[in-house]
């Protein structure tokens, strides 16, 4: 599927789209090393790289701009059809997603800042961390397999998401027992909850990015359908 | 009172079901039919240009065929009223059905069919003569004379094919100092004038400015409420704005022919799919 694209009679158009499909793969790659950095910054209370990566989300944000724009522009002048249409709207939804996970890496940057000036809270740490691990994990993988256009792998994220829920419920019971056993602790934990709530709807957009995946393969809107019936369209000929 | 009581917020009156099909677009099986080709076979002397067409043309709507040049879309399309007799060698099997009546048949009186059956070329060819005359003609050759009669038509056509305000201060004038637009337009509204049940367009704004192409396809549009019109079109553009469906042909064989929603998002042929995204060859 991947050199598919390419093979256009005008060679402009090819450019133009493995242009744009380029950058969608910088911006993730920029999104990426912002999740890990912010997680990194919570785990390590580390307030300058909270603030290097509070600083960083305007990037984020340029490129979010400038694709739209690019996107845009191919659709004014080349009117794509068929799978091109589905690319073009394909990143112009997955940069919208890329563009919230910033936000929401942004965000535990914030947090990180705040407890770093904090007493800290060791023991909820680890538990935050193999979730953080997960779902960077889960973005990289869906950004793979935008990068591939692959059906199969993007049902896997569509999969791993299901776990993250799982974690995220059984992290918010934690929080809640810690901050009924020691009061004195509520305002860390709550800052901490607002980090685990953010690394869960990083996993949900990752997940969207996925759907947006299938839906250029196999031309089919699969969002808000259960993970059974992607499983059957994702395998029907 | 009760019309304050009666009023519901507006978004309690969203109906789901009934926009998601209103946007998912009829499909063809649900359909009546116009014309029905039955496993039509063409040959040009030896040389077979099409190969077992079997095909509906849904009644009222707008059919669009695309395809390289030489796939045998304006050949189909001569058939419908029959132009392809004209062609020396060409030798027709199958059937295409009018309203359930094989035009081929003995019985069918070739004149009549293609009053019932109208036709507009790619390059518009009005009659030397007067705006006026040029929609009227039609009309005095199916035996009218009476002026009244005429004249209403004649408005009424140039109305219909959104031509009226531009030439109702000079109906004598002739009809070849009317612009390429104009004179396509003119052509539209002569070929309507006799009101036939299918209009054939074949490439009709091949020759025209952007402008005069929007409003012929402003006027497929209007016309699609009580013709059933088919049109061929290099344009694919064209085709994905003013047709309902499409059918793409590919060296004499129907390919795919589906909604032009499905064919131009998500066709089910690789073939359509390379033709239409600019990869064929």
């Amino acid at each position: 599927m991947t050199t598919e694209y390419k093979s256009h009679i005008s060679s402009q158009f090819n450019a133009e789209l493995e242009d744009v499909r380029q950058r969608v793969l910088a911006m993730g790659g920029l999104v990426e090393q912002q999740l890990v950095d912010a997680t990194r910054a919570l785990m390590e209370l580390d307030a300058d790289l909270s603030d290097q990566v509070i600083n960083n989300d305007d990037k984020v944000d340029q490129l979010e701009i400038m694709i739209d724009e690019e996107c845009s522009r191919i659709l004014a002048r080349r009117q794509p059809t068929a799978s091109d249409l589905r690319l073009v709207y394909a990143v112009i939804k997955t940069i919208t997603d890329l563009e919230r996970i910033g936000d929401e890496a942004q965000k535990v940057a914030m947090m990180a800042r705040e407890l770093a000036s904090q007493e800290r809270l060791r023991e909820h740490m680890m538990e935050t961390q193999h979730l953080s691990r997960q779902v960077s994990q889960m973005v990289r993988d869906a950004l793979d397999a935008f990068a591939r256009m692959d059906a199969e792998s993007a049902l896997a994220v569509v999969r791993e998401d299901v776990v993250i829920d799982r974690e995220y419920e059984s992290l918010m019971r934690q929080c809640i027992t810690y901050m009924m056993e020691e009061p004195r602790t509520i305002r860390r934990v709550m800052d901490l909850i607002w980090c685990v709530r953010a690394l869960e709807r990083i996993g949900d957009h990752a997940k969207n990015i996925a759907e947006y995946v299938i839906y250029f393969v196999k031309g089919k809107d699969v969002r808000h359908s259960t993970l059974e019936e992607k499983e059957r369209e994702v395998h029907r000929q | 009172m009760t019309g304050v009581q009666n009023k519901t917020p507006l978004t309690h009156g969203i109906d789901i079901d009934s926009m998601k099909r209103e946007q998912s677009g009829e499909s063809l099986l649900n359909q009546k039919a116009a014309l029905e080709v039955d496993n039509l076979n063409l040959y040009y002397g030896p040389k077979q240009a099409l190969n077992s067409i079997s095909m509906k043309i849904p009644e009222k709507r707008v059919t669009a065929f695309i395809g390289p040049s030489g796939c045998g879309k304006s050949t189909l399309l001569r058939c419908f009223n029959r132009m392809n007799d004209l062609v020396e060698g060409c030798r027709i099997e199958g059937q295409i059905r009018l309203n359930g009546k094989n035009i081929f048949d003995r019985d069918v009186d070739v004149a009549m069919l293609r009053r019932r059956v109208g036709m507009v070329f790619q390059k518009a060819n009005p009659f030397p003569k007067s705006i006026y005359e040029n929609v009227a003609y039609g009309l005095r050759l199916g035996g009218i004379s009476k002026k009244s009669v005429l004249d209403d038509t004649v408005e009424w056509a140039l109305r219909g094919a959104a031509l009226w305000d531009e030439v109702k201060d000079r109906l004598d004038d002739s009809a070849l100092g009317l612009s390429g637009g104009q004179q396509q337009r003119l052509v539209i509204a002569r070929s309507i004038a006799i009101q036939p049940e299918v209009i054939l367009l074949d490439e009709p704004c091949s020759a025209l400015d952007p402008i005069s192409t929007l409003k012929v396809e402003e006027l497929i549009n209007e016309l699609k409420n009580q013709y059933t019109i088919v049109i061929v079109t290099h344009n694919m553009q064209q085709a994905a704005r003013v047709s309902d469906y499409t059918a793409f042909m590919y060296i004499g064989d129907l390919i795919e022919l589906s909604t032009t929603d499905q064919l131009f998002t998500k066709p089910a042929k690789k073939q359509t799919e390379d033709y239409i995204t600019g990869r064929y060859g």
